[in-house]
């Protein structure tokens, strides 16, 4: 149907003696949510570290538009249009929101179309607008989820990496992140999505990959695995 | 921080430092007056010290290796090439001024040359393992003089020129204290910020960590660079007992006592420690006893256990209310 933006060829990831992705292929369709779900260790945030040149695969290919980009700096994949928002949220907590808004745009000259980008990430995130001047450390765990998102988006990304966007947040604040999520994805935004809360994120997402053991266990469209019996068992509780 | 924009507040405070420089020897007796040079100096190092320790983060130990680089590059150079030399039909003053001027560029460059290599490889390390490192090449630079024999090795070089005077000294901490600012009021200092708070999510915006944290060593160490070849110059004699890890921690604790990340701070706590240390010395006259280093000790734990954050915080003087209500006043 639509084109691969971002695709793992047998990704190899060693952390020393550990091997940590084994083998891990899949494939991230323009326009669409690619979820990453497994349990503690299964290896999503080394795969999205290795989406985002944190690190650098053992072996295997990472094709970004078609071009490699594994062993690529972090900073150039930014500039290229991968835009993340890191693990634990990692804002800059003794900055203003603003500043750490006008951070994420921090490679882009083009000061009226990154204007325009702060009105559309207000647009999304009311809340953080009201707190603009606020020192972001002393913002709540949602808002500060929030400015880590909206700082990925003003890099003007074509793709969006998520880390566990629900870490120890509260379920009514996950809702409405998981909302904006969906929002910005119909907005035409490809994102890959890594989380803990696989009920949730199989419910928003397009495809999805199970991540066991360092290895794609399972992978196909989410409405199917949320409907197949041993996904709901083994990583859905029930 | 952009109280300093364009070029003439520069110019003029360097011109107001030269006005200076001429009446202040004349009215000031020489005890004071060396305190005041020495301040001066300090002022330069704690603020490129604050650029590495507190602006971007990473903890630096070896500001004394680079400055000792610096003088010992700029003594050096000046005492074999330049010390005799004369411009024809120029008072001293012009040929004396123009050859300190070009051994605090070569010092500086020298010290900062030595930044980079040390910098590149040891600036991946984080946390207490920089710390070790740098403290480890501040110990390798004194150690290394101390066996160059054709730079006096532990005897030292004296008989350096004494060519600094107050506007070299002001000047050079203004113009360092000028630099940092404006570096940090540019989008490379929103990215050494960002290397601070969270390298992480500063990676993730599309920030070269790597590069930025080498930058800010190497600016740091061109500083500290310049302010070795002025204390050369001043002092008359360099021994390389005076770099040791002991000159280093004195201004580590300026920065940390100005408050990390504060060039307010930093400045004011460089006078501040540079005149404590002296101030106490009729103390010592008085009671025949060594008391001077307990109490100057004394005094830092109790002032760091009553302000944990140092005199500013990371507030510079521009944060404060009435400097902005005094900005007002002047229609600026």
């Amino acid at each position: 149907m639509s084109e691969t933006l971002l695709e793992f060829k047998n990704v190899n990831v060693h952390y020393g003696a550990i091997h940590a992705l084994k083998g891990v292929s899949f494939q991230a369709k323009k326009g669409e949510i690619l979820t990453l779900i497994g349990a503690n260790g299964a290896g999503k945030s080394t795969t999205l570290r290795a989406m985002s040149g944190m690190l650098k695969p053992s072996s295997g290919e990472v094709l970004f538009k078609g071009k490699r980009i594994d062993g690529t700096r972090a900073d150039h994949l930014v500039a290229m249009g991968i835009g993340h928002a890191p693990e634990g949220r990692g804002i800059f907590a003794n900055m203003t929101v603003e500043e750490n808004l006008t951070l994420g745009a921090y490679l882009r000259k083009d000061k009226q179309e990154i204007q325009k980008d702060l009105e559309h990430v207000y647009e999304l995130f009311p809340r953080v607008k009201e707190r603009l001047w606020q020192v972001a450390g002393t913002l709540s765990g949602g808002e500060q989820q929030m400015v880590a998102i909206g700082r990925a988006l003003m890099s003007r990304p074509e793709i969006l990496l998520l880390d566990e966007p629900s870490l120890g947040l509260a379920p009514q604040i996950i809702e409405k992140i998981f909302e904006i999520i969906v929002k910005v994805n119909k907005e035409g935004m490809t994102i890959v999505l890594v989380e803990q809360n696989a009920l949730l994120a199989l419910e928003i997402a397009h495809h999805a990959v199970v991540l066991e053991t360092g290895s794609a266990h399972t992978q196909g469209k989410a409405s199917e695995l949320l409907a197949s019996d041993t996904i709901r068992k083994a990583y859905l509780g029930e | 921080m952009s109280v300093l924009k364009g070029l003439w507040p520069l110019g003029a405070g360097l011109v107001f430092l030269g006005l200076l420089g001429q009446i202040i020897p004349q009215v000031m007796n020489p005890y004071y007056f060396s305190i005041l040079i020495y301040a001066g100096i300090n002022i330069t190092l704690a603020s490129s010290l604050n650029l590495v320790n507190g602006l971007t983060g990473q903890f630096s130990m070896g500001h004394a290796g680079f400055m000792a680089v610096g003088g010992y590059v700029a003594a050096f150079m000046n005492m074999s090439l330049f010390m005799d030399v004369h411009f024809a039909g120029m008072p001293n003053y012009v040929s004396e001024g123009f050859f300190l001027f070009l051994s605090l560029i070569v010092g500086g460059t020298a010290a900062a040359i030595l930044g980079y290599v040390v910098g590149l490889p040891s600036l991946r390390l984080k946390g207490d393992y920089l710390a070790i490192v740098t403290l480890g090449f501040g110990e390798i630079i004194r150690v290394l003089i101390l066996n160059m024999d054709f730079i006096g090795g532990a005897r030292g070089i004296p008989g350096i020129p004494q060519w600094t005077n107050f506007f070299w000294v002001y000047g050079v901490a203004l113009v360092c204290i000028v630099s940092i600012n404006r570096l940090m009021d540019s989008s490379h200092g929103r990215a050494l910020l960002a290397v601070r708070e969270d390298e992480i999510a500063a990676e993730a915006t599309g920030v070269n960590t790597t590069k930025y944290k080498v930058i800010a060593f190497v600016i740091g160490a061109f500083w500290a660079g310049v302010a070795g070849a002025l204390f050369a110059h001043f002092l008359t004699y360099l021994n390389p007992s005076t770099f040791d890890f002991n000159r280093s921690f004195e201004i580590i604790i300026m920065v940390v006592l100005g408050g990390m990340g504060s060039m307010t701070g930093a400045v004011f706590a460089a006078i501040f420690l540079t005149v404590l240390r002296e101030s106490l010395r009729p103390l010592q006259e008085l009671t025949q006893l060594d008391f001077r280093m307990v109490i100057y000790s004394l005094m830092l734990i109790i002032l760091m256990l009553t302000r944990p954050n140092g005199f500013f915080g990371t507030k510079e003087l521009t944060d404060f209310g009435w400097f902005k209500r005094f900005k007002k006043k002047l229609g600026a």
